[in-house]
């Protein structure tokens, strides 16, 4: 197989492990007894795609070293760095140490073969499955000079919700960072003030996670009970 | 709970504390002591001027504003957090709630971002991308003309106002055309269109076009050369480019310091890079920039809307797989665009096997592949960027919007910090932000 992945056009081979994020049983929803479907054995893994390995094709692997000998220069060690390179859909992504972000993200901006000048913010996912690493704070960033997109991933456990602001580096952040913060409780260390920005400033809890219900009362709809959104089947 | 300030008492109702000490003292005497025009002014949250529910709080010296942060959130509808809780398919309906006035640009992104993590983007029919294209270009003349509409009220200026939404009108009534909608319209789905053109459609868009290109020299007319008017706009809100990169800005604002960075030109989608269209700049970054560049985007947004028209070929507005397209076509009814009930005769009548299609199809869903995808879109704002996460299920994991008002909005601080207390309305309006989006 490995010899078809020259091409740019191929997309880059799989680690077999993706990242698990959780394990879904049975089908249409029918937790509570009365499955007679058959399927109500049925357990399947649900992973993320896991890292890729060389060559990630097209100007990816460019990026990719580009990156890597900006942190050499810089005496750290891309591995250190660099948790792990996945290319899926066409897209690159690098996911980041947190303790290295603030110095990948200033090396991306300030190098001139990277250059990736804007940040469209950052966006938080709740992977409660995702056992040391629940919280994922994504950053896309756009290279207007070289007309690229790579996305930027670092996660953090629930018990240790910090990662460095970014706000030094892309003052843009500012209010993404808060909207993180109000709906993910993800602290953002260095941010000049990470208050709530949407919700109430004395709202408790953070309401993007998925451990926070979406609320919501039954309506009534000729004559039957309609459950709130939250409490209706789910074909898991 | 005892600090000098606050002295416990019990009592049979329980503990009671007395408020007392030095702290009001304190700030009385800091208020006496500093300068007494030095005011704090809340602008909003309700005032007519601040584009729906947007809270400025404003520290004004006389009449200079020195000060200015933006309280915002009062919209904030949780559209994000419902979208986990139903299908991909019926994510449209919320998303195009999001900035209300750029409805179809909130689900080209989204439904762009759905078909990526489905992995069929070369499956969508050409004639449902080209359709996208026209209604996204439509409905960027009708936000831009909103924008220089109420803009222009928001300095007096009326009769503007009133030009403006004699034309959005015209487009509004296009969309009711199309989609049966004047807004809110989820009318572009994952895998294509919710259904066709109506018939005598494009005669009416061609004939849009003829009175768009016969209204729009008016407000060149009106505004333009306008003494007044260009006294109140030039060099307010003032952005360059590095402010802007730094603040993350994007569409008019980041052209009009004279970077054509336009993602259609720069990232193409829905075969923009097949278009014959400019990309207006300007080099004066400020709000009057803003607003020869949005004049300047509403002539361009008729060309392509032409070339569109030109383009439109018989063909399906929906992908082929069956597992993906949602099984009815829409029909007029008495009381509106609804099910179509030759397609419920069908199933119903004649199908049990097209019934359970329908049926799992529209109460289940379709199952998206696990992974996440980015994709962006050049709004009448700027950058709208959509970061779909899907875990496998018919429900969206997690959808994130980078919507451009938020993000521009950021730069008020900047653009009015150091100006008038009027200046403030201008550099704000030259944003054009809409808290639909901005909130979300």
């Amino acid at each position: 197989m490995s010899d078809e992945h020259n091409g740019s056009a191929v997309p880059a081979p799989r680690d077999e492990h993706g990242e698990v994020i959780g394990v879904r049983k049975g089908m249409f929803g029918a937790n509570n007894g009365g499955d007679t479907s058959g399927y109500g054995g049925l357990v399947r893994t649900v992973a993320l795609p896991g890292a890729s390995s060389r060559p990630y094709g097209g100007w990816f692997d460019e990026v990719a070293d580009e990156l890597e000998g900006a942190l050499e220069e810089q005496d750290l060690l891309p591995e250190n760095v660099i948790e792990k390179t996945v290319v899926d859909r066409d897209e690159l992504t690098f996911h980041i140490a947190r303790e290295h972000l603030v110095t990948v993200a200033k090396t991306l901006r300030d190098d001139p073969a990277l250059r990736f000048e804007l940040c469209t913010g950052v966006s938080g996912v709740h992977f409660p499955g995702d056992k040391g690493r629940e919280l994922h704070a994504v950053y896309h960033l756009r290279s207007i000079t070289h007309g690229r997109l790579i996305r930027l991933e670092v996660s953090t456990p629930d018990d240790d919700r910090h990662l460095p602001s970014l706000v030094p580096v892309y003052p843009t952040n500012d209010w993404h960072e808060r909207e993180a913060y109000d709906f993910f409780g993800l602290v953002f260390d260095g941010h000049p003030a990470l208050t709530r920005i949407m919700m109430p400033d004395d709202w408790q809890g953070f309401p993007q996670r998925k451990d926070y219900p979406l609320g919501g009362i039954p309506v009534e709809y000729k004559g039957a009970q309609i459950p709130a959104p939250d409490q209706r089947r789910s074909y898991s | 709970m005892t600090t000098p300030h606050a002295t416990p008492r019990a009592t049979t109702e329980g503990t009671v504390y007395t408020v007392t000490g030095g702290d009001w003292d304190e700030i009385v005497e800091n208020a006496a002591a500093s300068d007494d025009e030095r005011i704090i002014v809340n602008m909003g949250p309700q005032h007519p001027s601040t584009h729906g529910v947007l809270r400025l709080i404003l520290e004004i010296d006389g009449e200079t504003v020195t000060e200015a942060r933006c309280g915002i959130g009062y919209l904030h509808t949780g559209i994000e957090k419902n979208l986990e809780f139903r299908s991909w398919t019926q994510g449209t309906t919320f998303v195009t709630r999001m900035d209300y006035l750029t409805p179809f640009f909130n689900e080209t992104a989204y439904c762009l971002g759905v078909e990526k993590l489905l992995g069929i983007e070369d499956q969508i029919p050409d004639r449902a991308t080209v359709l996208r294209v026209l209604l996204m270009e439509l409905n960027r003349l009708s936000s831009h003309l909103v924008c220089i509409a109420t803009g222009g009220m928001e300095l007096g200026a009326t009769t503007i106002m009133i030009y403006g939404f004699r034309d959005r009108e015209l487009v509004l009534d296009l969309f009711e055309l199309i989609t049966g909608l004047r807004m809110n319209h989820a009318f572009i789905r994952p895998g294509g269109l919710a259904q066709d053109l109506p018939p005598g459609a494009v005669d009416q868009l061609r004939e849009f076009v003829k009175t768009m290109k016969k209204n729009l020299p008016e407000y060149d007319a009106l505004a333009t050369g306008n003494p007044i008017f260009k006294a109140r706009m030039q060099d307010v809100g003032y952005l360059d480019l590095t402010g802007c990169m730094a603040l993350g800005a994007t569409g008019p604002i980041l052209r009009s310091a004279g970077l054509p960075h336009d993602l259609r030109k720069t990232d193409p989608y829905c075969g923009y890079e097949t278009y014959d269209f400019e990309v207006p700049t300007a080099d004066s970054c400020d709000a009057y920039g803003r607003f020869l560049i949005r004049l300047e985007e509403m002539r361009q947004s008729l060309r392509i809307i032409e070339q569109c028209i030109d383009r439109l070929e018989p063909g399906p507005v929906m992908v082929a797989d069956k597992k993906i397209a949602w099984p009815a076509q829409l029909a007029l009814g008495p009381d509106g665009l609804g099910n179509s009930l030759d397609h419920i005769k069908k199933i119903m009548g004649t199908s049990m096997e097209a019934l359970i299609h329908h049926f799992k199809l529209v109460t289940e869903g379709f199952r998206v592949p696990v992974g996440q995808a980015y994709t962006a879109v050049e709004s009448p704002k700027g950058e709208l960027g959509v970061h779909v996460v899907s875990d496998g299920g018919t429900r969206p994991y997690r959808v994130h919007f980078r919507d451009p008002s938020f993000t521009n909005l950021q730069a008020m601080a900047a653009m009015c910090e150091g100006g008038q207390v009027a200046d403030v309305i201008v550099a704000v309006a030259s944003i054009d932000p809409v808290m639909g989006g901005v909130d979300r």
